[in-house]
C-alpha cells in the first residue's frame, strides 16, 4: 500500500507532458473500476461481463444532469451513484442467483441492454455521437489541467484500494472468500451467500459508477463507446491480467493493459495481431496473472536462497 | 603591419567561422519537416472512412516531397489509428499536440471524434480540419476547426430538392443506428417542409443488423409512400438495397453520400440499379464534360490513387486529398507555420477547386462548399451516372 | 408471415454458431470466444478464393477446411498449453486468440465490405404473401442436414460417442481408455468448420468483411446460453427462438430495440430457467 502511494508520487518525475499525464489519469480510472471489479471476480468468485454498463451509466448520469439541467457536479455524481446502487441492487438479486456462464451471459445481457438505450435515447444521451460534459467544479473551484487531475484521481485510488484491502479482511470479506470456494459450504456456516453477492456486486458497481462520472468531467465528453460489450472484456481482462485476488494486480493490470495500445502504435498494421498475441501469451504462461506469478518467483528465490544460506550454515 | 594583417585575417575567419554557422543553423531549421498530425478511423466500424483518407494523406505527403516539400520544408505525416473510439482520438490528439508537436492537425473520420477533440483543439490554438460529415462541426464556427466534407443537412436539402422536382412528396426514412446515421436523419426531419417533403414513415434498425426485410415491410404497407430515403453507411443501405428488391418496393429509394463508391454498388448487385444518391463529382470524373472547372482536379485524384492502390477511388479519400491540399495552401499564403497566421490564411481561402467542389472559406463559412458542390447521381447499368 | 420466415433464416445462422460454442464447451468447459472469428474466415475466404477464379464448388470445401485448421491451430497452441488454468483464463485466452484473428484477417484481406454471389441466384420466391430469398432456403436446408448429420455422428459413431462421454464426466471417460486431448482437439476443428459453413452461408444476404464475426460470436453464444449449454438441440431451438424474437420485435415493437428486446427476453428465460431451456440442471458438489 505504501509502495502504491511512494510509487503514485514519484511518477510525475517521468511524466514530461500533458499527453502523459493523461495516460495516468485514464489508467488510474481504470484501475479504480477494476479494484472493484476485482472484489466481485477474485474474492467473491462471480464475474460480470457488463460492468462498462455501470461506468457508463455513471458517466452518462453525470453528464446529463451536470451539462443538461446544469445540477453541481458534485450533486450529479452523487445522485448518479445512488441510482447505479440501487439498480445493482434490484437486479444483482436475481441476476446473482445464476452461476458460471449463465451469469456471464446475464451481465453481458445487461451491459449491452444499457448500451442499446443509451445509444437510442438520443435526445437525451446525444446518441452515438454523445454529449460534452462541463468540467469539475466545487464551488469556485474548476478542476480542470490534467497535472491536477493526476492528484485527485491518485488520491482516489489509494482510497479505493484502502477500502477494498479492509473490506477483504473484514468479516464481510472472511464470508466472501468462503462463498468462493464453496457456497453450499459457507451457507451451512450461516453465511447468506445471496445477501454478501448482492453486496459485493453493488460495491463494484459503485466502484465503476464513480470512476465513470469523474471520466466524463474529466475528458468534457461522453459516447457510448465506452459502455461496449468490449469494454467490458476489456476491465475483465485488467482484472484477470493483473491476478484475480489481488488488488495491486487490478491496478498493475489496469496499468499494464491502458498504456500498451500507446506502446503498441509503432507497429501499426500489425497492432491488433500483436495486442491479441500477448493476452493470449501472457495467460498461457502466466495463468494466475502477473502480480501472483510475480510474487511466487520471487518467494522461491527468497526460499531458495534461504535454503542454500542454511546449508551453508549446517 | 603583421599584427594588423593577423587581426584581419583572424576577423575574416571569425567572420567565415559566424557565417558557417549561420547557414547551418539556418539549414537545420530549413531542414526540419512540417508535421501534419492525424487521427484517422483506419480499422473498426468506420474503417471504410478511414482507410482510403490514409492511404490519401501518405500518398500526396509522398509527392509533394518528392516535388520539392512547401516553403523548402519536407511534410512529415504523424497519423494514429482512432478506430472510430472518441476516447482513443482524444488521447491520440493530447499525443499529436504534446508529444509528437505538430503543425496542423487533419483527421477526425467521424463526427464522435471531431467533437471530441474539439476543447483540446480549441485550448491549444492549432488548425484542424475535419474530415467528418455533421453540420454541427461548423455550426457554431469554432475559431480553430474546418471541415471539408459536405454536410448532412446539405444532402438531405440534395435529395429533397430532387425528389420535388420528380414530384415526390411523401416521404418514408429508414436510418441505423450510428452517429452519421442520426445525426443525417434528424437533420432531414427538420428541413424536409421547406423543401415540401413530408415525412410518414421512420424505421430504424441497429449497427450490426443482416436483416432489413421487417421494417421494410412495416413501410411498404405505409400507404402513401411515393419516395424511401436511407440516412446511413457501412453494410446497413446495402442490405437494405437488396431487401428493398426482395420484398418488391417500387417507389424510388434514395441513399446518401455515406455510401458514395463503387464498393456499394457491388455489395449491393442488380438491386441498386436506379437507386440515386447525391455525391461528389469524384464518382463519375471521366463523365464530366471538358467545361466542368472540377473536371481536372477529380481526374488527376482518381488516377493517381487508382494507379498507386489499385482499388476504386473513394469520396472520403477526396475529402482527405482536400484537407491536406487546403492546409498546404494556407501555409503557403501564410509564408510559415504559425499555427495563429495559417489559421488566419485558411479562412482567406476564396476559389480553391477541391474533389468535393469549389471551396470559399471565411471567418463565418469554415467549410466553404455550397449545394453546387454536390451532384445527383444515379446507378445505371451497375454504374454511377450523373443525373442532368 | 415475413418477419417468421426472416426471422428462421437469421436464426438458423445463431443456430450453427451456437452449435459450435456448444460443442467446444462440452468438450472442454470453456466458451471459445474466438467461434466469431471462424464465421468470418469461412465468409472471406470463399470470397478470396472466389475472386481467384475457383468455382462454388471448390471454393466452399477449401474454405471450411481452412477454418478448420485454423480450429486446430488454435487448440494446440493456444488452449492445450493452458489446460490447467482457471476457466476465466480460458476465455481470456480465447478473446485474446478473437483479437489476433481479426488483426489477421485484417491483413490478409482487408478492411472493405465484400459481397458473395448468391449460389442460386436473386429472384425472391413468394410463400404465402412474404418473400424469401433462395439463398435463405439454402440457409435453412444445410442448416437441417447438418443437424441432422451431427445426431447421427454423436449417436452412432464412435468417435462421436465419445465426444458425448467426454462431456458428461471427463475422468470418467478417461478412464475408460477416451482420448481425451483428441475428443477436445477433433472438438475445435468441428465447431471451427461449423461457423465457416454458418459464414458462407450469410455472406450472399449480408455481405462479409474482416469483422463480421464480433457480433454473430455474441449472437450465437447468446443462443447457446438461452438453449442451455452443452445442449445441441438446445443450441439449434436456442438460435431459432433469438433469430424469431429479434424479427418479431423489429416488425411488431420497436425496431430500434429489437437488440435490447432479445437480450431482455434471454434475462427473462434464465430467471426463470437458470440453465437455459435444455441445459442440465447443475447441481454443486459440496
Amino acid at each position: 500500500m505504501l509502495a502504491l502511494a511512494a510509487a503514485i508520487a514519484v511518477l510525475p518525475l517521468a511524466l514530461s507532458n500533458n499527453y502523459f499525464y493523461d495516460i495516468a489519469v485514464l489508467v488510474g480510472l481504470n484501475a479504480i473500476v477494476c479494484v472493484g471489479l476485482n472484489l466481485l471476480i477474485g474474492f467473491a468468485g462471480q464475474i460480470s461481463l457488463g460492468h462498462a454498463g455501470f461506468f457508463g451509466l455513471g458517466a452518462y448520469g453525470s453528464a446529463i444532469l451536470a451539462s443538461r439541467y446544469g445540477w453541481p457536479p458534485l450533486a450529479a455524481m452523487f445522485t448518479t451513484t445512488l441510482a447505479v446502487a440501487a439498480l445493482a441492487y434490484v437486479v444483482g438479486r436475481p441476476i446473482l442467483r445464476l452461476k458460471g456462464h449463465y451469469l456471464a451471459m446475464a451481465t453481458l445481457g445487461l451491459g449491452v441492454i444499457i448500451y442499446m438505450v443509451i445509444t437510442t435515447e438520443d435526445k437525451l444521451t446525444g446518441g452515438p455521437d454523445g454529449i460534452s460534459v462541463v468540467p469539475f467544479r466545487i464551488g469556485g473551484f474548476v478542476l480542470q489541467d490534467e497535472r491536477v487531475w493526476y492528484w485527485v484521481v491518485g488520491a482516489l485510488l489509494l482510497l479505493a484500494v484502502w477500502l477494498a484491502l479492509n473490506l477483504i479482511e473484514s468479516p464481510m470479506g472472511r464470508a466472501l472468500r468462503a462463498l468462493h470456494s464453496s457456497e453450499v459450504g459457507a451457507e451451512v456456516v450461516g453465511i447468506n451467500a445471496a445477501d454478501h453477492k448482492v453486496m459485493v456486486f453493488v460495491i463494484s458497481a459503485v466502484f465503476a459508477s464513480l470512476a465513470g462520472s469523474l471520466a466524463a468531467h474529466y475528458s468534457g465528453f461522453v459516447t457510448p463507446g465506452k459502455v461496449t460489450f468490449l469494454h467490458s472484456i476489456e476491465l475483465v481482462t485488467m482484472v484477470v491480467f493483473g491476478g484475480m485476488a489481488s488488488t495491486f494486480g487490478a491496478v498493475a493490470g489496469a496499468a499494464v493493459l491502458t498504456t500498451l495500445p500507446q506502446l503498441l502504435t509503432v507497429f501499426k498494421d500489425y497492432e491488433m495481431m500483436v495486442f491479441g498475441a500477448v493476452m493470449m501469451g501472457t495467460m498461457i504462461f502466466m495463468p494466475r496473472g502477473v502480480v501472483p506469478s510475480l510474487e511466487r518467483l520471487f518467494q522461491r528465490r527468497r526460499q531458495s536462497a534461504s535454503a542454500a544460506s542454511e546449508r551453508e550454515d549446517a | 603591419m603583421k599584427s594588423t594583417q593577423t587581426r584581419n585575417n583572424f576577423k575574416r575567419g571569425l567572420a567565415a567561422v559566424a557565417a558557417t554557422f549561420g547557414l547551418l543553423t539556418g539549414a537545420a531549421v530549413a531542414q526540419e519537416p512540417i508535421k501534419i498530425g492525424s487521427f484517422l478511423s483506419v480499422t473498426g466500424g468506420a474503417a471504410f472512412l478511414g482507410d482510403p483518407e490514409q492511404k490519401t494523406l501518405e500518398l500526396y505527403v509522398e509527392k509533394i516531397n518528392a516535388g520539392g516539400g512547401v516553403l523548402g520544408r519536407k511534410l512529415q505525416l504523424v497519423a494514429y489509428d482512432s478506430a472510430g473510439d472518441a476516447e482513443k482520438a482524444r488521447t491520440f490528439v493530447k499525443r499529436l499536440i504534446e508529444q509528437d508537436k505538430v503543425d496542423v492537425l487533419v483527421g477526425g473520420s467521424t463526427t464522435g471524434e471531431t467533437m471530441a477533440v474539439v476543447p483540446l483543439v480549441e485550448a491549444a490554438q492549432i488548425p484542424f480540419i475535419s474530415l467528418a460529415g455533421a453540420v454541427v462541426i461548423i455550426e457554431p464556427v469554432k475559431k480553430w476547426v474546418f471541415k471539408t466534407p459536405h454536410t448532412d443537412r446539405m444532402a438531405c436539402e440534395k435529395v429533397f430538392i430532387d425528389m420535388q422536382s420528380r414530384k415526390l412528396a411523401k416521404v418514408a426514412l429508414i436510418s441505423g443506428a450510428g452517429g452519421f446515421d442520426k445525426s443525417m436523419r434528424a437533420e432531414c426531419l427538420k428541413v424536409a417542409a421547406k423543401h415540401g417533403i413530408e415525412v410518414i414513415a421512420d424505421e430504424t434498425y441497429g449497427g450490426g443488423d443482416t436483416d432489413m426485410t421487417a421494417q421494410l415491410t412495416k413501410i411498404k404497407n405505409t400507404a402513401g409512400v411515393q419516395a424511401v430515403l436511407n440516412p446511413g453507411f457501412g453494410q446497413g443501405p446495402a442490405i437494405v438495397t437488396k431487401n428493398y428488391r426482395q420484398i418488391g418496393i417500387t417507389v424510388p429509394l434514395y441513399q446518401s453520400h455515406g455510401v458514395a463508391s463503387k464498393e456499394f454498388i457491388k455489395l449491393a448487385g442488380t438491386a441498386a440499379e436506379s437507386v440515386r444518391l447525391p455525391a461528389a463529382a469524384l464518382l463519375v470524373a471521366d463523365d464530366l464534360p471538358t467545361s466542368d472547372p472540377q473536371r481536372s482536379v477529380v481526374v488527376a485524384y482518381k488516377k493517381e490513387y487508382e494507379s498507386r492502390f489499385k482499388s476504386e477511388v473513394s469520396t472520403f479519400g477526396g475529402h482527405a486529398y482536400d484537407g491536406l491540399m487546403l492546409a498546404v495552401e494556407a501555409m503557403k499564403k501564410a509564408g510559415s507555420t504559425d499555427k495563429a497566421k495559417v489559421r488566419d490564411a485558411l479562412e482567406g481561402i476564396r476559389g480553391y477547386m477541391g474533389t468535393a467542389g469549389v471551396v470559399n472559406l471565411s471567418a463565418s463559412d469554415h467549410m466553404g462548399l455550397d449545394l453546387t458542390a454536390f451532384r445527383m447521381l444515379e446507378v445505371k447499368g451497375g454504374n454511377w451516372t450523373l443525373v442532368k | 408471415m415475413q418477419y417468421l420466415l426472416t426471422g428462421l433464416t437469421v436464426g438458423a445462422i445463431y443456430a450453427l454458431v451456437a452449435l459450435g460454442f456448444s460443442i467446444i464447451f462440452n468438450a472442454s468447459h470453456v466458451i471459445n470466444f474466438a467461434q466469431g472469428e471462424f464465421v468470418m474466415i469461412g465468409g472471406m475466404a470463399t470470397v478470396s478464393l472466389v475472386a481467384a477464379g475457383l468455382p462454388y464448388l471448390l471454393a466452399v470445401p477449401l474454405a471450411v477446411a481452412a477454418a478448420a485448421l485454423v480450429g486446430l491451430a488454435l487448440e494446440k497452441f493456444a488452449v492445450e498449453p493452458a489446460r490447467g488454468a482457471s476457466v476465466v483464463t480460458l476465455i481470456i485466452i480465447t478473446i485474446g486468440a478473437s483479437i489476433f484473428l481479426r488483426g489477421l484477417a485484417m491483413l490478409i484481406w482487408d478492411k472493405n465490405l465484400h459481397a458473395l454471389r448468391p449460389f442460386t441466384g436473386d429472384a425472391p420466391i413468394a410463400v404465402a404473401g412474404a418473400t424469401i430469398l433462395p439463398q435463405s432456403l439454402w440457409v435453412l436446408g444445410v442448416t437441417l442436414a447438418i443437424v441432422l448429420v451431427l445426431s447421427w455422428f454423436f449417436g452412432r459413431t464412435l468417435l462421436g460417442k465419445a465426444m458425448l462421454a467426454t462431456s458428461h464426466n471427463r475422468l470418467a471417460a478417461q478412464l475408460v481408455g477416451i482420448n481425451v486431448r483428441m475428443v477436445l482437439f477433433v472438438s475445435f476443428g468441428l465447431s471451427a468448420a461449423l461457423g465457416a459453413i454458418a459464414g458462407i452461408l450469410i455472406a450472399p444476404i449480408t455481405t462479409t468483411s474482416y469483422d463480421v464475426g464480433v457480433m454473430l460470436g455474441l449472437k450465437g453464444f447468446a443462443a447457446a446460453i438461452l438453449g442451455g449449454l452443452g445442449s445441441g438441440v438446445g443450441a439449434v431451438i436456442g438460435g431459432l427462438a433469438l433469430g424469431i424474437a429479434e424479427s418479431m420485435s423489429a416488425g411488431y415493437l420497436s425496431s430500434a430495440y429489437k437488440d435490447a428486446i432479445a437480450f431482455v427476453i434471454i434475462l427473462a428465460v434464465l430467471f426463470f430457467m437458470p440453465s437455459g431451456l435444455f441445459g442440465q440442471r447443475g447441481g454443486e458438489r459440496v
